[in-house]
């Protein structure tokens, strides 16, 4: 007999279940939510970008087609060094070096095959004049797999790219146009060995 | 003469019109599941062939048309050949029976509006879903690779599992309706439809159906991300699109059975009998469009489980209880 000023919580016979097993009925209510949550969805506006039409600004490193940058004094970096195409990993650097008069050297010919280019990026970091620079600019798409290898032509810029001061041969200890002996960056002139005698 | 003339005329109009309207339907529905789904995702679907990528099946059908033609080297070439047309061939056979309208009058003619008012309809579709278990294990069997014999086999499996419950769950509508014929059965659902007088029996049709046509969720013999694409794996171009074309024919004949059998038929106010029909179809079409876009796949073992354990004894039970009701 139930006692009325019984207040205890009296719970309603629950059927014992295995934990982690789901009734009928939650998942016919999982069932349902799930159902639901689809069509909810129906009216969400979609978050796709559209390509052509709108181009996500991509990050500032973003490496992508390669260019050859000139120095502030407007002379070409690339001393055909050969690194870039050492580090490539997939060897589609090439170059022939060649010296100018004053000893500058410089590259007779540079040839990238961006069919092969993997945009990593190892070219930039290995060149030690940083004539070599990769550019966000990715869509370079060609029908013909030949117009994709770019020669010297198509790949020299006349900025200075992202380094804006640096000039390796005002830097360098060869004595070039760019400046003679003693007349590079932080390099005293030379000592005249005799005005030091009494 | 001339009247037998006037029926084999009439017979090939209505074959025309309703192969007409099936095949294109089945083309544009895949549009429909590729917008809907992307939607449901939250991203557009296809929109760059034609304005919304209406033209898109066009794309895909010339895709299909000019991409090699591969049988594999091992391959047994004639059953290889002939396992995609068994499916599209079942498939669209089913749309036999199914009355789309009121019987029409024609100078002075009863014309009914089925091609085949056969006396047991619904045997010739469990026939016809039955034959259809053949083009799956064939087209697994013949491509001569692993990955294709286990999709066909187990899609085999599946489907015979489930035309069991398919049938059970159909023959408490016989007993209501009073015959096998199609048309007899849309006729007794002039004022009710069955749905609300047999609302398990429908659930219990509706999931064997999705199980027969190897949808999701019980598409694992065709596992697209699991088995590679299962029993169709080894087919290339139109081959391939045969097999495609059959899975959404087989979408729409079981929407055309579920309404038939359970939504009424061609009965509804105001519109015309065929139009209900396909509105009745497309939303038969749009749900499993929806279930697509919600459920997870069911392991093989659960799927043989519930095809097994759940669906047959809850079939044979509501037999029982539609028998007791109907002789009280």
């Amino acid at each position: 007999m139930e006692d009325p000023n019984d207040h205890e919580e009296k719970s309603p016979p629950v059927k014992a279940q295995k934990p982690g097993e789901t009734s009928a009925l939650e998942a016919l209510k999982a069932l349902g939510a799930g159902f639901a949550t689809t069509l909810r969805h129906l009216w969400r506006k979609p978050v796709t970008e559209e390509y052509p039409e709108y181009r996500r600004t991509l990050p500032e490193r973003s490496r992508a087609r390669i260019v050859l940058t000139r120095d502030p004094d407007g002379g070409e970096r690339c001393v055909a060094c050969y690194l870039c195409s050492g580090v490539c990993p997939v060897s589609c650097i090439s170059m022939q070096a060649a010296e100018m008069p004053d000893g500058r050297r410089y590259a007779a010919w540079f040839r990238i095959n961006f069919a092969r280019c993997i945009y990593c990026g190892l070219c930039e970091e290995a060149c030690p004049t940083a004539a070599i620079q990769l550019t966000p600019d990715f869509e370079n798409i060609q029908r013909d797999i030949l117009k994709l290898v770019f020669e010297k032509e198509d790949l020299l810029v006349d900025g200075c790219g992202k380094d804006k001061t640096y000039n390796f041969y005002r830097w360098a200890g060869v004595a070039t146009a760019a400046g003679g002996k003693g007349a590079h960056e932080r390099e005293a002139p030379p000592v005249r060995v005799r005005s030091n005698l009494p | 003469m001339f009247a037998w003339i006037a029926g084999i005329v009439l017979l090939l109009a209505k074959i025309g019109v309703i192969l007409a309207v099936v095949l294109v339907v089945a083309a544009y529905l895949v549009w429909v599941e590729r917008k809907l789904l992307a939607r449901m995702q939250v991203r557009r679907g296809p929109n760059r062939a034609g304005k919304f990528g209406l033209l898109q099946p066009v794309a895909d059908a010339v895709k299909l048309l000019t991409k090699e033609d591969t049988v594999p080297a091992e391959a047994d070439r004639t059953i290889f050949l002939l396992a995609p047309a068994v499916v599209a061939l079942t498939a669209l056979l089913m749309f036999a029976v199914v009355p789309f309208g009121p019987p029409l009058t024609l100078w002075g003619r009863q014309v009914p509006m089925v091609i085949a008012d056969l006396n047991v309809g619904l045997l010739f579709i469990f026939a016809l879903s039955s034959l259809g278990v053949y083009g799956v294990a064939l087209g697994g069997w013949a491509a001569n690779s692993k990955f294709s014999l286990l999709g066909g086999i187990r899609g085999a499996a599946q489907m015979i599992s489930y035309e069991l419950a398919l049938g059970l769950s159909l023959v408490p509508v016989v007993i209501l309706a009073g015959s096998f014929s199609l048309v007899d059965i849309v006729a007794a659902q002039s004022r009710v439809p069955f749905v609300l007088v047999q609302p398990i029996a429908c659930a219990i049709f509706f999931i064997a159906a999705v199980a027969e046509i190897k949808r999701i969720p019980f598409d694992l013999p065709e596992a697209e991300n699991e088995l590679g694409a299962g029993f169709h794996m080894e087919y290339s171009g139109m081959r391939f699109g045969l097999f495609f074309i059959g899975e959404y024919v087989h979408m729409q004949v079981l929407g055309a059975l579920v309404a038939v059998f359970f939504l009424g038929g061609w009965h509804g106010p105001l519109l015309p009998g065929p139009v209900w029909l396909l509105l009745k179809m497309m939303l038969v079409c749009l749900v499993l469009i929806w279930i697509r876009g919600t459920l997870p796949r069911l392991r093989y073992d659960q799927l043989m489980a519930l095809g097994w354990k759940v669906l047959v004894p809850a079939a044979l039970v509501n037999i029982l209880l539609t028998g007791m009701i109907v002789l009280l």
